[in-house]
């Protein structure tokens, strides 16, 4: 088994997460996140899919994805060549005793306290998934209450950008009567 | 080109710019505003007695005649019904496209009076599905539903259509052009591809053309039988493909699979390369998947890229419509064969010798009663291989594909993939409509029979005269033969006993059509002869046949090919071939 991160692009239709969602508990592939969000264009989203496959049926999975009718475009995005992020949001004990020793641990990771009362602090970081884990296991000696976590959101390093690159402008004419053009 | 209308009319007007000219549905609330203008329209609309047989109607219209077959209903129960055809369309790849009412845009998930998502419901067996709300979006989606369904690989598209979308006022634009950016059928084969498979056709001196559904889905019999017959190579026809190449050719072995032929399914076995056109490595073909042709390589080229790897690795896939694939294929496997070509001479040999020796064949019951695979084979004969043939699922529907001799594509329906009991009776409709001068059997079990036969009903008010002969083996055969074999004859639920109830003769008199019988092989003839003369009623022959015959070859399921059993615990006889 081997991790895999795609960027997907669909249109931005109803149902389209449903499809994608259910095309893979169908199919029985195993998947670790799903981050869906907007883009540039305002007819496309943006689905990031983390997936856990044997090699060989990575394929597989792009080439059903593709037969769907919205997703226009998939590429996988090799952790070398891509910058990925995960959001953290979470809680932990804290008092004014120890908030020194929770700020120390923050630096290092770049997170920072969004919210806190006499009790807690909440934290929020971002990073790829092996910096959130590695500052969660720091924070655990202080008591995690609640915590919230994305999906993993990817793009491309360098100034190329998939959406240039696939959304082709063709279109199918329709004749009057349309059923026998579809033929051949 | 913009028009004032209500959605309903420009549903109705959609429809005619696709081109139909025929559907098959049962109105209701939330699709009957559309019902007003259907009324007016020169489309042809048949009132069916159960939403299933308007749905496996239009998948019998679609494959006779190659065109989208349309089924049209109301929301709740009558899209739910819907449900099965459309999976069975799916399965094997017919271009259906579906129509519903839905609950009114403001009470969509409310729960209200006949509401069903039906587009939640259906979105893993449609090629893709719409839930219109706003009526300015009918045409578009129709047009893009009809282009969906009947390219690419073909399949069903359902467009479910609020009932305020329907009844709002609104422009009537068809659209000149569709704007599908993430669908691209791919329809011309690469030329590296079609070289690399040239290449390895021409080193194979054990190949085997194995041709599935796609072949005819392409409308490329004419090509395969050129390719076939430059490589002369075994052809074998899949279950959807029959008819795709003609049976009487001494190059066709048959189908292959869990009944299929021991001369095709030892072709594949034996194989040193597999040229698959438009067939998907099923496990009914296949059987155990890690024993099946073990040394051959894979040529497979298929419309859908998808298919290509999910089974079998290929060695050299072919993304393209089949008609431009193989059409390309021929030339580059003439200049292929100037260069030189493996000798096919010894596999030709071996591989006749097996087909003579192991023909297909059955025993005459001892007790005297009727055998089932004679008078399939008496239909074939007498009716000859101009007719359609139409199967439900079962032991009738195999040996309707081993008996009855097929010469001509779109001339055998079946339920192949998701092998629907009830596919027969509604599908020889819809076969019948689209082909209305043509005979029409449908050859149906006594269990399927009981579960559509209300069509008969729509087929005799809408002179829709086809032919049903009912293998009457008051079981249901398929599942008691594998309580015979597998579980040691205790006959669970099987019994049917509809040699007493119902009375097919009276049922079928009583729906319109004339009933006739048979329980003797003398009498047979007689009877379809009588049904073949009949053309202004639908006509059902109840033949009432022996329980027990069996369906042979066998390949049981989960077990390797290698295993194929000509009869009970018996295997061919490998140690006398040579293969
Ligand atoms: C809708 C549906 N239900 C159940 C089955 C399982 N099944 C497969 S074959 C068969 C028996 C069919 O009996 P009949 O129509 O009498 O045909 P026979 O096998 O006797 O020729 C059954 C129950 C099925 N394929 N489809």
């Amino acid at each position: 088994m081997s991790t895999h991160t795609l960027s997907v692009l669909v249109e931005n239709s109803p149902g389209v997460l449903a499809r994608v969602a259910g095309l893979f508990s169908r199919r029985a592939y195993n998947i670790d996140s799903l981050a869906v969000g907007p883009t540039e264009n305002p007819d496309i989203s943006r689905m990031t899919i983390v997936i856990n496959v044997e090699s060989h049926s990575l394929e597989q999975v792009i080439r059903q994805l593709d037969k769907l009718i919205n997703v226009i475009h998939i590429a996988e995005l090799k952790l070398d060549e891509s910058v990925q992020a995960e959001l953290l949001l979470v809680k932990i004990s804290a008092t004014t005793k120890n908030k020194f020793d929770v700020e120390a641990v923050l630096e290092t990771y770049g997170a920072s306290i969004v919210d806190e009362d006499a009790e807690s602090l909440t934290v929020e970081a971002t990073g790829d998934a092996a910096k959130i884990s590695d500052l969660l296991n720091a924070l655990e000696r202080f008591g995690i209450r609640e915590l919230a976590q994305s999906g993993l959101v990817a793009i491309e390093r360098g100034s190329g950008s998939l959406a240039d690159r696939t959304l082709s402008t063709q279109s199918i004419p329709t004749a009057d009567s349309g059923q026998a053009d579809y033929q051949n | 080109m913009s028009k004032k209308m209500s959605g309903a009319k420009s549903l109705v007007q959609s429809l005619e710019s696709a081109g139909v000219d025929v559907m098959f549905g049962i109105p209701g609330g939330a699709i009957l505003p559309a019902y007003d203008p259907i009324f007016d329209s020169s489309i042809r609309h048949i009132l069916v007695r159960h939403e299933q047989g308007a749905g496996h109607a239009a998948t019998g219209y679609a494959q006779v005649t190659g065109r989208v077959g349309v089924c049209i209903a109301t929301s709740g129960p009558g899209a739910t019904n819907l449900v099965t055809p459309l999976a069975d369309a799916a399965m094997d790849s017919v271009p259906m496209v579906a129509i519903t009412g839905q609950v009114p845009s403001a009470a969509i998930g409310t729960d209200a009076f006949q509401e069903a998502d039906i587009r939640g419901i259906t979105m893993p067996f449609t090629k893709h599905n719409y839930l219109i709300t706003d009526p300015l979006e009918i045409p578009r989606a129709i047009a893009e539903a009809f282009y969906i369904a009947s390219s690419g690989r073909p399949g069903p598209v359902l467009v479910d259509i609020a009932k305020d979308a329907l009844q709002k006022e609104t422009d009537f634009i068809w659209p000149k052009d569709l704007s599908l950016p993430g669908y691209h059928p791919q329809i011309e084969p690469e030329n590296q591809a079609i070289k690399d498979a040239a290449a390895l056709i021409a080193q194979s001196s054990k190949p085997v053309l194995y041709v599935g559904g796609g072949v005819i889905k392409a409308n490329a019999s004419k090509e395969l039988m050129q390719l076939a017959e430059l490589l002369g190579a075994p052809v074998v026809t899949t279950l959807m493909a029959l008819g795709s190449f003609p049976d009487s050719h001494p190059q066709h072995f048959g189908m292959p699979g869990m009944h299929g032929t021991v001369g095709a399914v030892t072709a594949l076995q034996k194989a040193d390369l597999l040229i698959t056109l438009g067939a998907r490595f099923d496990d009914r073909v296949t059987g155990k998947l890690s024993t099946f042709a073990v040394n051959a390589k894979v040529i497979h080229a298929d419309i859908d890229p998808a298919e290509i790897g999910k089974n079998r690795y290929a060695d050299v896939p072919v993304v393209g419509d089949l008609k431009h694939t193989i059409a390309a294929l021929i030339p580059a496997l003439k200049a292929e064969f100037t260069k030189g070509r493996a000798d096919l001479a010894p596999w030709l040999t071996a591989m006749n010798k097996l087909r003579a020796t192991y023909p297909l064949g059955y025993d005459l019951p001892k007790d005297g009663s009727l055998s089932p695979q004679y008078v399939i084979e008496r239909i074939s004969a007498i009716t000859g291989p101009e007719a359609i043939y139409v199967a439900g699922v079962g032991q009738h529907q195999m040996w309707a594909a081993q008996f009855v001799k097929y010469e001509n594509p779109r001339t055998w329906l079946n339920s192949g993939g998701l092998g629907t009991m009830g596919y027969a009776v509604p599908a020889a409709m819809g076969a019948k409509v689209g082909a209305p001068d043509t005979i029409v059997w449908a050859i149906d079990g006594d269990g399927c029979f009981q579960m559509t036969n209300q069509e008969l009903v729509t087929c005799a008010l809408n002179n829709i005269p086809i032919k049903v002969a009912i293998i009457n083996n008051e079981s249901l055969g398929m599942v008691r033969q594998w309580q015979t074999l597998f579980y040691e004859g205790r006959y669970s639920n099987t019994s049917l006993e509809s040699k007493r109830v119902p009375d097919f003769v009276k049922l079928a008199d009583a729906m319109g059509c004339v009933g006739l019988t048979c329980d003797r092989m003398e009498d047979v003839d007689a009877v379809i002869k009588k049904a073949n003369s009949i053309n202004d009623q639908p006509v059902v022959v109840d033949f009432r046949v022996f329980r027990d015959a069996m369906v042979w070859p066998m390949v049981a399921a989960g077990t390797s090919n290698d295993d194929i059993k000509i009869a009970r615990e018996i295997a061919p006889d490998w140690d006398s071939q040579e293969l």
